[in-house]
């Protein structure tokens, strides 16, 4: 899919992502209770849990949204996301996608893909970019991945929900991140579109790391991936899906007992 | 597929990579700084043809106010910031442009203190304060014309944008900068002539203000000035870093989670405008020959947003337009109905709201899409931002 090399596949460090015992409240109220978390380079990762349980504050967190009150969050090992704004964690190479799908409505598919070009976003660079071949080229290869390629042209305000969805995954993967977290792609999308959708996510995971929050079993399934439970704000099990369904404390949880 | 204007670089040429509509708007510039000076001088005043010297003056007024709208239009209607206090700025350049006019008067007046505009004489000043050091000199005085509304843009938005204050917040704190130097300059022992201002200009570069030359000098400056400040604003919404202001309007988050500084963005684009509204300021003072602390006033920054909303936010010549026609519309109704004026723009701007809502560029390129469409089939070409949501 993408031309990057094997050797990246094979790093140095540990972990991707390392969290442990993040505890973030507002107003009192514990929206996560000390999260640990390891994702390993190259895993896809499947996140669950009911509303609530803290899977859009963890990636505020690791986003550099939200500051933990307590805890560290660390990406590659050794860099501290903690320290540093939305901007630069973006640039290092973690990607997001919002749960409403959140595209520049008013600007075509292709320039949002543009925009989104791995590279300097400063203000002068920015004014007097020009866009060369090799970045036609890199554009072209993303609307091929997420099948836009007959909309390049279009508004992105007028694609199909599930458009959008991609639009906004093709837009992660122009920044070329290491790390992609995920939050609820198969919102509101066909059954059609959902499968489309895990066989993307599977595609991009084969050489880079994923994470997704998702709400929709038979997509997780799907994905065929290790599933982590949270549950007010801490993680209640872990492994893969069959194991964690037959859970009992998954079950009490998911049916309110 | 052609991504032939995405691909273009910087500076292919500033005026030939302007979009169609953009090198009209440059023509007809052009052909009103040739033909109103002609028709001034040459055409004989009993004529229809000919345009009297106080015309000359009043359209170079609009012409100043267009660049304000033009300045107000390039961070609202590219970038979301709804400024309710771009008036601050336009001042700013009108108080550093003023300043130097009351240096030139030199001994010519009613005191005839050499050395002291006549306000200072009557408060009994002895010397010229500190920070009106070097206001005889032109350069120095156009320096302060940029200096001013841009340092003091760029430390308001350095706090503001730093503390991501968005959307109405940031209007109403626009508001308040604009009214506390409302204030501020109607004070005395400012040193800015109070309450009356500055006024009673004779020269500029020794030349008689009142002369029917200089007037068409400071016109052909006021058409040059928005031609300057139009391309500049054609060449930042044409950049890259245009999408990136259009970007950051439609979705703020986003724009950050891709990897864009957001405040570095709206910092630049908001110093830009107040440098453009400051140059406005500067041309207006001379061709209405007053410049006070009303020109500070909340209400005057709202008629600029008015300008701007009835001719098409989000198009460079839309603000232009718009600032040209209610400019026009106050000029002869408050000559013919001076009541009825407050009404008539308050229910212009209901008007404009309620049926008219890109203004009136933005609404005719919906409409002449739609007949095209009926013609050819969907094919857009007009720019995504006037599109309906």
């Amino acid at each position: 899919m993408t031309s990057r090399p094997a050797s990246e596949k094979t790093p140095e460090f540990a972990s991707i992502l390392y969290l442990d015992g993040v505890s973030v409240s507002f107003d009192g109220f514990k929206a996560l209770n000390s999260l640990s978390l390891v994702i390993e380079p190259g895993e896809m990762r499947a996140i669950i849990g009911p509303n609530g349980a803290g899977k859009t504050t963890m990636m505020d967190v690791i986003t550099g949204k939200t500051r933990p009150d307590e805890g560290e969050v660390f990406f590659k090992g050794n860099i501290d996301l903690t320290k540093h704004d939305e901007a630069y964690i973006a640039n290092l190479g973690i990607g997001r996608k919002f749960q409403k799908p959140t595209v520049f409505e008013s600007q075509t598919v292709f320039n949002n893909l543009e925009l989104s070009l791995k590279g300097d976003k400063g203000i002068m660079t920015t004014l007097f970019a020009a866009l060369g071949d090799a970045d036609v080229a890199r554009i072209m290869e993303v609307l091929e991945i997420i099948r836009l390629s007959e909309r390049a042209n279009w508004l992105a305000g007028n694609l199909s929900h599930g458009q959008k969805q991609w639009l906004e995954i093709g837009m992660l993967l122009m920044q070329d991140p290491d790390l992609l977290l995920v939050d609820e792609p198969v919102a509101g999308m066909t059954d059609a579109e959902t499968e489309q959708t895990s066989d993307l996510l599977r595609k991009i995971s084969e050489n880079h790391s994923v994470v997704v929050v998702e709400h929709d079993m038979e997509f997780i399934r799907a994905l065929d991936t290790k599933v982590t439970v949270l549950h007010e704000g801490s993680v209640l099990a872990e492994g893969s899906l069959d194991v964690v369904q037959n859970n009992q404390r998954v079950i009490d949880v998911y049916l309110g007992r | 597929m052609d991504f032939s204007s995405t691909k273009k670089g910087p500076f292919v040429s500033l005026v030939t990579g302007l979009p169609g509509g953009g090198k009209t708007f440059l023509g007809i510039l052009l052909v009103a700084a040739l033909l109103v000076p002609l028709s001034n001088l040459l055409v004989p005043e009993s004529s229809f043809f000919h345009v009297p010297t106080y015309m000359v003056s009043l359209l170079g007024k609009y012409l100043s106010f267009a660049l304000l709208a033009l300045s107000v239009d390039l961070i609202w209607g590219y970038c979301g910031i709804l400024s309710l206090g771009h008036g601050a700025f336009f001042a700013l350049g009108g108080y550093a442009m003023g300043m130097y006019l009351m240096r030139q008067i030199g001994d010519r007046g009613v005191y005839g203190n050499p050395d002291l505009p006549d306000f200072m004489v009557f408060l009994n000043w002895t010397e010229l304060p500190w920070y009106w050091t070097g206001f005889d000199m032109f350069p120095v005085a156009m320096t302060m014309v940029i200096l001013v509304p841009g340092i003091l843009a760029f430390i308001f938005g350095w706090f503001a944008f730093r503390a991501r204050v968005t959307g109405v917040y940031l209007s109403i704190i626009t508001q308040a900068m604009t009214y506390a130097l409302m204030l501020a300059f109607f004070r005395n022992d400012m040193g800015f002539g109070g309450n009356n201002g500055l006024t009673d200009f004779k020269e500029i570069l020794g030349f008689d203000l009142q002369s029917d030359g200089t007037r068409l000098g400071l016109f052909v400056c006021s058409v040059i000035a928005l031609a300057f400040g139009y391309l500049i604003s054609s060449f930042i919404t044409q950049s890259k870093l245009g999408r990136v202001l259009i970007a950051i309007r439609d979705a703020e988050s986003r724009t950050r989670f891709s990897g864009y500084r957001v405040e570095y963005y709206k910092l630049f684009v908001f110093v830009v405008s107040a440098v453009l509204a400051g140059i406005a300021g500067a041309l207006y003072v001379p061709q209405v020959g007053i410049i006070n602390p009303s020109e500070f006033s909340p209400a005057q920054s709202i008629e600029v947003v008015i300008w701007v909303a009835v001719g098409g936010r989000g198009t460079l010549w839309g603000a232009v337009l718009g600032a040209m026609l209610v400019n026009w519309g106050k000029s002869y109704f408050t000559g013919a109905l001076p009541e009825a004026w407050l009404y008539m723009l308050g229910g212009l701007f209901v008007f404009t709201t309620l049926f008219l809502p890109k203004g009136i560029v933005g609404t005719s390129a919906i409409w002449i899409e739609k007949i095209k469409n009926r013609q050819t089939g969907p094919a857009s070409t007009i720019p995504a931002y006037v599109k309906e949501e």
